[in-house]
Formats: structure tokens, sequence, C-alpha cells
């Protein structure tokens, strides 16, 4: 049973000024499910419409961004809402934060800097489930953040006086607060140094083992898949390419994109020659017909130029969409 | 044309361009006009005075025995040449400080901003007071031109020195420098025609300011009142007390043209300021 | 401590310093460099209203008028003496109201300038910013439209016009505020409660055109910015997690929107002084702006240098203030 569905969602944002308009497919037909307890990798390179995917999700449509068509479908066992058209208040009241929390990318800018952390916190419970007594509230949150391993002081501290990694570790005790079904993740390592990169990944790990929700894990950073995911997606270009477990995706990619994304990561031990791919990623204003990867895939052939690969499966939890893999290996 | 092109665009998809288009448009005709005035506005009493608008004297004619509308054409030419006088002026020193500033940075920059800043927080009208107070009688529409012009700059500078700040991160300028060209020709030719659309916007804005500035000095008699402008208008109108008088034509007639020409310029300035606004054109050619 | 001192307060005090020796010194120069020269203007001003025309008199005058416009010396010598007069505080005799100081007609006529100023530049700033904030988080609301084109087609026009308008169509056409003056005459200023209302009522015409016109600017500033921070990351955020619609407005948006409209009401103050000056000459309302217009008319040229000074000075220090109380809004300047 799946918590979160996406089926065949189109999004585009669409602007227009003195008489030129522009569409940009940012995410183009995409499905995949979302299922408890477990934690789902999004890869791909940076544009290819990873964060308006979450946008999405976690209900964030706005302006110049629309959903044009598909379904997201959250159920979380007592009851389905369709994220798409649900009621904002609806959304703020049931799903928000309760439900579906989000750590979001460059962590760096969410905390408000004119307000201290404790704030923040206040702001969040008051406008849910309201405070009764200010000293239970504090007590309760002071918990909460050493539970998670941050020290009782950044409470009063401004976002400006605390380090990135601290930041990001305070937006994810914020998006755990309610113990929600589902983290959205958004980049939450990006831009933070290696060492700091693996305390904050840990400490989201312990989180999702401890109470067993579901993290969906947004990055470009394939090596951090290979130490988190349980589950890996790679998008490309407003689609889907490539989806399965985290080994299967490391050890036997069918997609020529992902094994190019696999290829380029550095190995210990291992010296590979990094092939780059030709040309860059393509403007999706205006994509390229057929396979989107063809005007760069070393492989590409004819029928790539015209027709769209359909999505094949190729076991049961493996699925691809090239035209050089064909489908019924079931 | 790009020119006739990105007019045709604005005329098109911006209401704020058209209405500016239709206001300025009145006020050039207004302009025109003056040259083929049938009285000389210098000379006074050579209509009949106090008479109310008619299809004869379409603005009425004023207690100094003047058609109001002839005397408004030479008015408002008067009033847009002021502001052409100043604003040229004050937009070379406003470029030349900006590019200086902005290009040469260090100790000369912050010397050169903290003069630019005291000179934005300063209060000019006192200022201007005391220069046109001392002027008195020696004042003609040209100097106050070019007084306003002198103290018109500081803004512009900064707007324009902070332009050169983020050109000069850009790869084509470091590049020149490496290979040995002189700053001031990077400078020339390779800053301008970013900072001109910016020049051409604030010209706009000085433009207001020095017009509104003019109108208050005449008003307090500063100016050279003998020079038809629509602060000497109402200059005049007060002085024969119209309003008590009953002539309200002589107070009406300045008061609209005012608007018309302001608003005007306004709506131009912020039409095409949203025009050449960065984040407009990433919309229109896409980031 | 160490880095606000260095880094905030040291540069903004030496930016006030830089402002006051820079307008002081202006207002020194203006004078000499001018074709006019003001001694022998006022000696023929004198001569010409018809008095006793006695030749050794005359160059009598011309001496004590030399000496008290501080017009003796070398120029070096002048401008350290005219530091050191205005350090004791010292403007001269006004020439008008000989001998009344000029400073005591400044002291009598700044209050109801700043009354009228203050008023003023506090709810116009207050309204603007409101109703800014307001117009771009709900950019469907048609009253907020609605005001939207009114300011700005209020905005470009200059001070004495709208004053104008105001004048004819509130006191003239639809006489429901009087037409000039801060109280009638006859009456003598008190705290009395009739005297105040008769106060504020004639102080009202005047306060409605500075908000009219200021809080314009405060309007299309605050919707500008709040059009960029309602996309900013922390208010994304902030909606995503559900916190209550007001409380984003208020202390996400707005909050953080206001500390650019803190520093540029320091950089209006200049701008607003000098409209209240002229509000008060289209209002005849008793400030600085009709002790200048009187100076004007009665070529009262000590009183104008005593006026361009002390608004300099004044404004200068107002803006100077302002950037002391920034920081008390804004965290990242405070604790650097
Ligand atoms: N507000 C926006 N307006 C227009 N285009 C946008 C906007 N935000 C993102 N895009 C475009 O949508 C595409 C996908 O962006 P995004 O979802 O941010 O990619 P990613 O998160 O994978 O880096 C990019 O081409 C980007 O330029
Ligand atoms: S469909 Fe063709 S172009 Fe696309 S990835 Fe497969 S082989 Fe390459
Ligand atoms: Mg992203």
């Amino acid at each position: 049973m799946a918590i979160l569905s996406v089926r065949d969602l189109r999004a585009y944002y669409r602007t227009e000024a003195y008489g030129i308009s522009r569409t940009v497919h940012a995410v183009d037909g995409v499905s995949f499910d979302l299922h408890p307890d477990e934690i789902y990798g999004v890869a791909g390179e940076s544009s290819c419409g990873k964060s308006t995917l979450i946008k999405v999700i976690s209900g964030n449509v706005k302006p110049p961004l629309k959903a044009y068509s598909g379904s997201v479908e959250y159920d979380n066992g007592l009851q389905k809402v369709d994220m798409l058209t649900i009621s904002p208040e609806e959304m703020r009241r049931n799903i928000r934060w309760k439900e579906i929390s989000y750590v979001m990318q460059g962590s760096m800018s969410v905390l408000n800097p004119v307000r201290k952390i404790i704030k923040t916190f206040e702001d969040i419970v008051e406008s849910h489930r309201g405070i009764q007594d200010k000293k239970v509230f504090r007590e309760q949150v002071e918990a909460h953040i050493n539970r998670l391993g941050l020290p009782t002081d950044v409470l009063n501290a401004y976002p400006h006086q605390l380090s990135g990694g601290m930041r990001q570790r305070v937006a994810i005790a914020l998006a755990t607060m309610f113990q929600p079904r589902l983290i959205i993740a958004d980049e939450p390592t990006t831009a933070l140094d290696v060492v700091v990169q693996r305390g904050v990944l840990q400490m989201l790990k312990e989180i999702q083992a401890e109470s067993k929700n579901t993290v969906l894990l947004v990055t470009h950073d394939m090596a951090v898949h290979a130490n988190v995911a349980d589950r890996v997606m790679i998008m490309y270009a407003g689609r889907i390419v490539e989806e399965a477990p985290t080994k299967t995706i490391f050890k036997s990619p069918l997609h020529p994109y992902t094994k190019h994304l696999i290829s380029s990561l550095p190995m210990i031990g291992v010296r590979t020659t990094k092939t780059s791919l030709r040309g860059s990623p393509p403007n999706l204003a205006n994509p390229p017909s057929g396979c989107r990867f063809h005007p760069r895939c070393p492989l590409a052939m004819e029928v790539c130029r015209t027709e769209i690969p359909e999505m094949v499966d190729v076991e049961s939890r493996h699925r691809v969409a090239c035209h050089l893999v064909k489908g019924g290996a079931l | 044309m790009t020119i006739l092109r990105i007019i045709r665009d604005l005329l098109k998809y911006d209401s704020r361009f058209r209405l500016a288009f239709i206001f300025l448009s009145t006020i050039l005709i207004m302009m025109l006009l003056s040259l083929v005035s049938p009285y000389n506005p210098n000379k006074t009493f050579v209509v009949a005075m106090d008479t109310p608008p008619s299809l004869e004297h379409p603005f009425g004619t004023s207690s100094r025995g003047q058609d109001i509308f002839w005397w408004m054409t030479f008015a408002v030419r008067n009033s847009f040449l002021l502001g052409m006088v100043t604003a040229a002026l004050s937009r070379v020193i406003a470029i030349i400080v900006g590019l200086i500033a902005g290009y040469e940075g260090g100790w000369l920059d912050k010397v050169l901003m903290a003069i630019n800043d005291s000179f934005v927080v300063m209060p000019l009208l006192p200022i201007l007071i005391l220069l046109g107070f001392l002027l008195r009688g020696k004042m003609n529409f040209f100097t106050l031109g070019l007084i306003l012009g002198v103290f018109g700059w500081p803004w512009d500078a900064r707007l324009i020195r902070s332009q050169v700040l983020s050109l000069k991160e850009r790869a084509f300028t470091r590049t020149a420098v490496y290979s040995g060209t002189h700053p001031f020709w990077i400078t020339i030719h390779e800053h301008l025609p970013f900072v001109l659309p910016i020049v051409f916007a604030t010209t706009i804005n000085n433009m207001l300011w020095s017009i509104g500035m003019e109108v208050t000095l005449s008003v307090l008699g500063l100016s050279d009142v003998s020079t038809p402008t629509i602060g000497t208008a109402l200059f005049w109108a007060n002085q024969h007390g119209a309003l008590v008088a009953g002539v309200w034509w002589w107070i009406a007639a300045p008061t609209l043209i005012a608007i018309i020409l302001f608003l005007g310029l306004y709506l131009l300035f912020s039409s095409i300021n949203e025009y050449i606004d960065p984040r407009t054109r990433l919309r229109l050619i896409g980031g | 401590m160490r880095k606000f001192l260095l880094h905030y307060l040291l540069p903004r005090i030496a930016q006030y310093l830089t402002v006051i020796f820079i307008g002081i010194t202006v207002t020194f120069i203006i004078p000499r460099l001018s074709p006019t020269d003001p001694v022998e203007a006022q000696v023929s001003m004198i001569l010409s209203s018809g008095s006793a025309v006695d030749p050794e008199a005359i160059e009598h005058m011309r001496q004590a008028l030399t000496e008290m416009y501080g017009l003796s010396g070398s120029p070096l010598e002048q401008y350290i003496a005219f530091w050191g007069r205005l350090l004791r505080g010292d403007l001269g005799p006004s020439l008008s109201t000989f001998p009344t100081p000029v400073t005591r007609l400044i002291g009598q006529a700044l209050p109801w300038t700043l009354g009228l100023m203050l008023t003023a530049v506090i709810l116009s700033w207050i309204i603007g910013n409101v109703l800014g904030a307001l117009a771009s988080y709900y950019p469907k609301s048609k009253l907020i439209y609605a005001i939207d084109l009114m300011s700005q087609a209020v905005r470009p026009i200059p001070y004495y016009v709208v004053a104008l308008v105001l004048l004819v169509v509130f006191a003239y056409l639809i006489p429901i505020f009087p037409f000039s003056g801060a109280y009638p005459v006859g009456t003598r200023p008190s705290l009395t409660p009739s005297f105040v209302l008769i106060y504020l009522k004639h102080s009202a015409l005047p306060a409605l055109t500075l908000i009219l016109v200021g809080f314009g600017g405060w309007f299309i500033g605050m919707k500008s910015l709040t059009s960029n921070i309602i996309s900013e990351d922390y208010v994304v955020y902030a909606e995503t997690t559900g916190i209550k619609e007001r409380k984003i407005l208020t202390q996400y948006v707005m909050r953080n929107a206001m500390l650019p409209q803190i520093t540029g009401l320091g950089l209006s103050l200049g701008t607003v002084f000098s409209g209240a000056l002229i509000m008060e000459v289209v209002f005849q309302y008793p400030g600085m702006g009709m002790l200048t217009l009187q100076a004007i008319f009665r070529n009262d040229y000590s009183l104008i240098m005593g006026i361009a000074i002390y608004s300099i000075i004044g404004v200068a220090t107002s803006v100077f203030l302002m950037d002391l109380i920034y920081p008390l809004f804004d965290p990242r300047v405070r604790y650097q």
C-alpha cells in the first residue's frame, strides 16, 4: 500500500511578458509511489525538475508554476486526499507538518532572519495545536532538540549566529516535531562540508529508523543516495528515466544516463576515466523531441529522436524508459 | 529599429505606457503650439482681463490681461527645457562620479560615496532657497537649470555605481583588464552600454524632480518670474490673489497641466523601469 | 560588540559628521561665491527705505554689517570664525526683527513644523507600509487596487500642487477645513482642550496633504519589497509548515520588508522636511516654512542662513538617530 501515489503529473512554469510567453516543462508525466518506512531517493542533475516535483507534492504550487494534469494522492490509512485539489485551509490544518513535513533546499535561508529559533518552533506549534503553557512548551522543545543532539542554546540564537550544519539540524528538528508520516528533504546536504554532511545524513537516518516514517530525499549527489536511500529514482529533463532499489541502480544500471551518473562517481581506490557527456542539459522551455536525452546520449538511435521511450518494468521493482531496454523480463 | 520595436511592444502590452504616451503627446503638442502663438507671452494686457474659459480663450484670461492657454504653451515648453538642462548636467556628473567610484573602488570610492550620501540626506530646499535668495534678480531660467543640475546627481550616481560594481565582476571585464586595456576604455566600451538604459530612466526621474523644484522656488518668488513656466504661472496667480478673487481658471490651468506633465513622466519612468528590470528581462529571455 | 562598533556605529558617526561638515561648508561658500554682496544689498535697501543719508553713518553701518555677517578677514579666518560662532550656537540677530536672535525666531517656529512633520511622517509610514504589504499579499482586492492607483497618481505631483488642490477642494469648494493658519487670528496658543481642538482642525489639511503625498512612496516601496519577500525561502517555508496566514504576514513578511523601509525613512527626512516647508507656505502654517517666506519677503539674509544651517543639522541628526535605532529591529546588525 502506497502512502503517496503520483500519477502522470505535469507541472509547468508559464510566464508572459510583453507578448512573449514561455512554458518551462519542468515536470512532464511523472508517476511513482512512496511506501511506508522507506527512504526514497530522487536524483538527477541540477534543473531537471526535482525541486518542482517537490513543490507540487508539498502543496507549494504558486504562479508561475501550475499543475496541468495528473494526480498526487496522499493516503495515511485513515483518509485519502488529492493534494492538487484539497483546499488550502484544509491542507494547512490537516496535512501540513502533521502528516507531511519538509526540509527545504537551501535551509540556510529558510529560517526567518529576524526571529529567534524558539519563535519558529512557537509559531508552528501555536498554529497547529495552540500553546497553553509557555514553560511546558519550552521544556518539550528542549527535550526534542536534545534528543536529536542539539544544544539548548540554539533556541535563543538568531539564524545568522548558527553554522550551516547547525541550521540544517534545526530544520530537521522542526520537521520532526509532530512525527509526520512523510518527510520531504530537498538537497539537505548541499552546500555543507563533507564532515557536516555526514552528521546531518546520520541524523536523518536515525530519525527514520526510529519513527519508521517515509523520507523522500532529493539530491543530485549520487554518493548520498548510495549511503542513505532504499530506492532511487533518476530524473532527466522533467521525466523519470529509471527507478530501482539502491543496490540494483548502482550494480546494474540500465539507462545510459544512469550509467553516466554512476560512472562519474569518485570511488575510493578505483581510478575511473570520467566520461563527460557532450552538450548541456536541455532547455525545458523547448525540450528535445522523443527521448529527451537523445542529443547527449552516446547510444542514441534514429527512433530515439522521434518516439518517447515508454517506461518498462524489467524486474518487479526496476523500471526504465529507454528504447534499448525491452520489457517483459518479469 | 529596436527602439521603435520597444515602443511598439510597450504600447501594446503596457497600459501605463499608453497613458504616458497620451499625456506626453498632449504636452508635446502644447510645446509645439508655442511656436505659433498669436500672443507674445512677455506682453501684458493684450486681451480682456479675468474672462472665464471660452471658445476664444480656452483656459480663460488672467488679471494681467494675458491669454492663459497660449501663455501656458510657453510655460510648459520652458519647464520642460529646464528639466532637460538639469537632467543633462546632472547626468554628466552622475555618470562620471558613478563610473569612477564603481570602477576605481578603494579610498576614492569611499570618499566619493561619503560626499554622495551627504547630499542624499541633506535637505536641499533650504540650500536652494539660500542660493535663490542671493541670486534674486540675477537668476535666469538657464542658471536655475545649472544650479539644480549641480545638486541633482547623488541618487543616480549611487545607482550607476552599483550597476558598475555588478558589471565589474563579469568575465569580459577581467579579460579586458588582463589584456592591458586602459580602465577608462573598458568603462566607455563595455560598461556604458549597460549603464545607459538606467541613465535614461533616471533622466526622467530627475526631470520630475527639477521641474517640481522650479515650481517650489518660483512660488516663493525665487526664480526669474518674468519667464513663463509652470511655477511662475502659479506665482503670478498668487500675486493677484486669483483664488480669492474667483479667477479659479488661472490656478486650474497650470495645476491641470502640471498634473498631466508629472503623471506622464512618472508613468513613462515606471513603465521603462519595469522593462529594463533584470527580473523582467529574465522572464522574457528565460533564465 | 567590537564588530558592531567598528562596522556599524563608527561609519555612521563618520557619515553624520561628513554631512554636517559638507552642508555647513556649502552654506558658508554660497554667499561668498554669489555676485550679490549681502552687505551692499542690505545697505542699499535701508537707503532706499528713505531714512536720512549720513555718509559716516552708512560707513559705520557697513562695518557693523560686515562684522555681523562674518565677512571680515581672509576667507580662512572667516571660515574658522563661522564655525566658532556656530559651535557657540550664535547665528546672529535677525535683520527684519532686529535685534531678536535668529535662534529665538527659529526656536519659536520649529515646534510647529516638528509637530506637523512627525505626525505626518509617522502616519504616512505606517499607513503606507501596512497597505503596501496587504496589497501584495492580497493582490486581488479591489479596494487596495483603488488605493494603489490613487497613490501612484499623487506620488509624482509636487507637494505644492497637491496642497493647492486639497486647499481648493476642502477649504474652498467643500469648506470642511479652515483655510489657513494653525489657529485663528486672535487666539493665543495654550494647552486648553478647546485650543487643542482648534489646532487639530487647522492642522488636519496640511497634515493630510503630507500624508497623502508621503504614503504613496512607502506604499509602492512596501508593495515591491513584499512581493519579493513572499518568494523568499523563509516565507515559502513558513507557509509549508502551516503557520497561520496572519502570523506569516506580520512576523515573516512585514517584519522583514520593514527593514529597508526604516533605512528609507532616514534617507527621506530631508525631502519630507522640504515638503513640510512648502506645505506651511500654502496653508500659512506658522512654522519654519512661513518663517522662510517672511525672511525672503523681508530680505532677512541672516535668518535665511540660520534656517539653512538649522535644517541641515536637524535633518542630519534625525537621520543619525534613525541609524542608531535601526539595530533594534535587525538582529543581524545587533549581533554581528
Ligand atoms: N519560478 C520559476 N519560474 C520559471 N522557471 C522556473 C522557476 N523555478 C524553476 N524553473 C525552471 O524549472 C526547471 C526545473 O527547476 P528545478 O525544479 O528547480 O530543478 P532542480 O531542483 O532539479 O535543480 C529549470 O529549468 C528551472 O529553470
Ligand atoms: S532512448 Fe535512445 S537516446 Fe534515450 S537513453 Fe535510450 S538509447 Fe539513449
Ligand atoms: Mg533543486
